[in-house]
């Protein structure tokens, strides 16, 4: 089928009059930003407002819809959208909506431990790089076979954690009364198979649910099965291929996933054009709850979190296995379009005073994010000066002329550092060495050349930074 | 069908759909239509809010394998020269030759599995404490330090770091790290590659004393640089035959000009380049290096000549991230947390196309090497369980 439609195409189903209502002031402009996904189709206000251009909005609408679906589980306030894919590597575009995590819950835990595993889940946190990487789902399991149990847990577990659901049986008399339980909540229900899609096509249908179709190793009956539920009026589906957790299986787990993206998105399947989703849960088949099996567990997670998983089913909620998953997500999912810069400013790292050290680094995002590590784990106080170096590298921005003293000027008179130490000396990066006599003539200051690894900084400080003097006559 | 009996069939089909909302229906074929003009007048007169009941079976549809043909290809590079090759090594790696991307295995598999090799150093340096506890011992002694990787971690190859010839360190002569070199091709038999302190003066010299001593093992020499004495490190590797490694920082177009200084200037036999773009560890940069390796191999594959050569990643490189090492109570054990830093930023590097890895802790270096296995198919499979959902406690 065919590629990703042309800016050409967009622009025509546009209604061309360049009337600037949308903030851009061409429509070719906004079809370029329809198609980077930076804007949607309700931001043209004539499309919106004038019934003439109702079938070219709709259409408009399908042209530009993503090749893999996006689906909200949960509710519009509150809900995890997965999927929404454009793209089958992230350098091409973007990844939108990082992979969605849930941690599983059985139905035969006591109440009162099944409540402190859904609060452990749901308070879950990890500050990196200034965001909080959380858990998104709970998976509740119809673990004791029993629908009563399962709805009377559904509905604890509805009542008490924000964090929307996936109820799991391929029982459709379970998920039936679990989601008569948990009513209004859209939890996405795993799932359909080959036996009971019909029950479960018309439990998503009534209630109003997403469904997983679950279809192990055989991905023209997934196919077959989302057609089919999609015939039912079921649109918002969840592709699961199976978890296979080592040898052949694991093999083509990994395949599975990675042709469904692909067909998706290169020849525009849409009837797979879904989001896909693993279990690395399942090794605690075998291992149950040992370390060798959370470890498993994790990097299993990984592998599937770097082939499109868009859901993943874990079991482990131990901080050291999910600390490298949620932070594996991070880097999958960041912007590779965002410059690689962060803002030029003044960090403030521990708590200095009017005699701690002032270090300078360029805003190329690793190198200051590295800093701002190695700053921290050597838990020193100071001030950090991150220049504008146009996102570069400290030794590529002294060798391009992108770091010089007059950016380095700029950033310690924006910042108003001045006012917070009493002393007049910096600390170059040792990569920006030659700088050393431009600054101090640029600036005023008097400079010390720092090591050429932020990791040595600490050490560095150590010989060199005594009690500074006392501060020479205010500039 | 008489009026009669479709009316109790409507009555039928109706307590079905209310009690569980499906239709069964025992004995009876009717197709679509019949069933929708029959349930018309009496069910949607009861049940206004019932959905369509016209899916009755299951809609068959065939899945179409994706695959796509590749004009170009990996260049295969051979590590390590036994005797009859002129060497001495116990036997030769072959590293790369990729005809699709990582493990398309829908499209086929790759000819070369990756290739895992342990760093080892010429001097006890700081390490992180997970890593350190396995090799105290034998920090003393780079021989030992091989032999441990190799005979107890089954190590396909070891990573020399000469770090002691870097001047602010113990600055010892390109002579003396040549005959530590000599010593560690004694002590074990597999290939082995060889890298300077990252003194970007004195690492051309130091490598080209290697180069001569281990004339004929096929050796990996790391690493020509844009900024170092490049000509003088591809001239050492061309005349001895070894293998050597292009680095670059984590930017596609210097890695091309390298490259194509290193093959088209300096003569560099395509069969005896490897390429490593830079490895930032997890959550310090593995983004870039993802992205950066895919970039890469997609153009290989697409025919770009002068991207076609194998990766190297190093993967210790893990160890960088404070997460990896740092004791932290609410972090959880070190032990495990360390190795799994390393595990994941190296399993990463393989989905992107990485066949060379040089690894640190012997926990993430046997995982990976069975994870390698089980994606080229190996190693014992157990089906996928669909009884995850009851089986699990």
């Amino acid at each position: 089928m065919a590629e990703k439609p042309t800016l050409l195409t967009v622009f025509k189903y546009l209604p061309q009059t360049n009337c600037g209502e949308c903030g851009e002031a061409t429509c070719m402009a906004f079809a370029s930003k329809l198609l980077d996904r930076k804007a949607s189709v309700e931001e043209c206000p004539p499309l919106v407002r004038e019934t003439r251009y109702k079938a070219r909005r709709g259409k408009l609408a399908d042209l530009i819809a993503p090749p893999v679906k996006e689906v909200l589980i949960g509710s519009k306030e509150n809900g995890v959208r997965i999927g929404g894919k454009e793209v089958l590597y992230r350098h091409e575009l973007t990844f939108h909506n990082p992979t969605a995590v849930a941690i599983d819950v059985s139905d035969k835990l006591e109440d009162q431990a099944l409540l402190e595993r859904c609060r452990a889940a749901e308070v879950f946190q990890i500050e990196k790089m200034g965001q909080k990487l959380k858990l998104d789902l709970i998976a509740l399991r119809c673990a004791s076979g029993d629908p009563g149990r399962f709805a009377k847990a559904a509905s604890l577990v509805s009542a008490n954690t924000r964090l929307p659901l996936v109820l799991c049986s391929f029982d459709p008399e379970a998920i039936r009364s679990a989601l008569e339980a948990s009513k209004d909540t859209r939890p996405l229900i795993y799932a359909a198979t080959e036996e009971n899609w019909r029950d479960m096509g018309a439990l998503a249908k009534r209630f109003g649910c997403p469904l997983a179709a679950s279809a192990t190793g055989d991905l023209s009956l997934l196919k077959s099965l989302a057609v089919t539920l999609r015939q039912m009026g079921v649109e918002n589906l969840v592709l699961d291929p199976g978890t296979g957790a080592e040898g052949k299986a694991l093999m083509e787990t990994v395949s599975n996933l990675t042709m469904l993206r692909r067909a998706a998105i290169r020849r525009r399947d849409r009837a797979i054009g879904l989001p896909v989703m693993a279990v690395p849960a399942v090794v605690r088949l075998d291992g149950q709850n040992t370390v060798a099996a959370a470890f498993k567990e994790a990097y299993l997670a990984s592998v599937f979190l770097n082939r499109y998983a868009d859901l993943l089913i874990l079991h482990g909620l131990e901080v050291w296995s999910l600390m490298p998953i949620l932070t594996m997500r991070l880097n999958v999912y960041t912007d590779p379009r965002k410059p690689v810069a962060v803002a030029s400013e003044l960090k403030v790292i521990g708590e200095p005073d009017e005699s701690s050290p002032v270090l300078v680094t360029t805003n190329f995002a690793l190198t200051a994010y590295t800093v701002m590590g190695d700053l921290e784990a050597s838990k020193v106080s100071c001030y950090l000066l991150i220049a504008n170096s146009e996102g570069l590298a400290v030794d590529t921005a002294v060798a391009g002329g992108q770091l010089t003293a007059a950016k380095i000027e700029d950033v310690i008179s924006a910042s108003g550092i001045e006012g917070k130490v009493r002393h007049r000396k910096l600390i170059l990066p040792g990569r920006a060495a030659r700088l050393r006599g431009d600054v101090e003539d640029t600036t005023g200051w008097e400079v010390l050349v720092g090591p050429k690894d932020s990791s040595q900084i600490a050490e560095f400080l150590k010989k060199n930074w005594g009690t500074p003097e006392a501060p020479t006559a205010p500039a | 069908m008489g009026e009669e009996e479709a009316a109790e069939l409507s009555r039928r089909l109706l307590s079905l759909i209310e009690k569980a909302g499906v239709l069964e229906l025992e004995n009876v074929t009717l197709t679509a239509e019949e069933l929708t003009l029959v349930l018309q007048p009496l069910v949607q007169a009861a049940v206004p809010a019932v959905r369509p009941p016209e899916v009755l079976r299951l809609v068959e549809a065939r899945f179409e394998t994706p695959v796509q043909t590749y004009p170009g290809e990996v260049a295969e590079v051979l590590v390590g020269a036994t005797k009859a090759e002129g060497g001495t090594r116990a036997y030769t790696l072959r590293v790369g030759g990729e005809k699709y991307p990582p493990f398309y295995t829908f499209e086929g598999l790759n000819p070369n599995r990756p290739v895992l090799a342990f760093d080892i150093f010429d001097m006890k340096i700081p390490m992180a404490k997970p890593i350190r506890q396995h090799f105290e011992e034998v920090m003393e002694d780079p021989g030992e330090w091989a032999r441990k990787c190799v005979q107890e971690f089954k190590a396909d190859m070891v990573n020399l770091n000469l770090v002691s010839t870097d001047p602010d360190l113990q600055d010892r002569s390109p002579r003396e790290a040549a005959r530590t070199l000599e010593h560690v091709l004694q002590a074990v038999d597999v290939p082995v590659m060889v890298g300077g302190s990252g003194n970007k003066e004195k690492d051309p010299y130091v490598l080209e004393a290697c180069a001569e001593v281990g004339r004929g093992e096929r050796l990996v020499l790391n690493n020509a640089m844009l900024d170092i004495d490049y000509k003088r490190v591809a001239k050492a590797a061309r005349e001895n035959g070894h293998v050597l490694v292009a680095f670059t920082s984590m930017n596609i177009n210097d890695q091309k000009k390298l490259n194509s200084l290193l093959l088209d200037d300096e003569k560099m036999p395509r069969t005896q380049l490897i390429m490593d773009p830079t490895t930032g560890a997890l959550g310090y940069g593995l983004d870039y290096t993802l992205s950066n390796m895919e970039r890469m191999r997609l153009a290989a594959l697409e025919g770009d000549r002068v991207l076609q050569a194998p990766f190297m990643g190093p993967t210790s490189n893990a160890w960088g991230a404070r997460e990896a090492w740092i004791k932290a109570e609410e972090w959880g054990p070190r032990e495990y947390r360390g190795p799994l830093w390393e595990t994941i930023t190296a399993i990463t590097l393989l989905l992107s196309g990485c066949d060379v890895f040089l690894m640190s802790h012997p926990a993430a270096h046997a995982i990976v090497k069975g994870l390698i296995a089980s994606l080229f198919g190996e190693g014992p499979s157990k089906p996928p369980g669909a009884d995850w959902i009851t089986a699990l406690e």
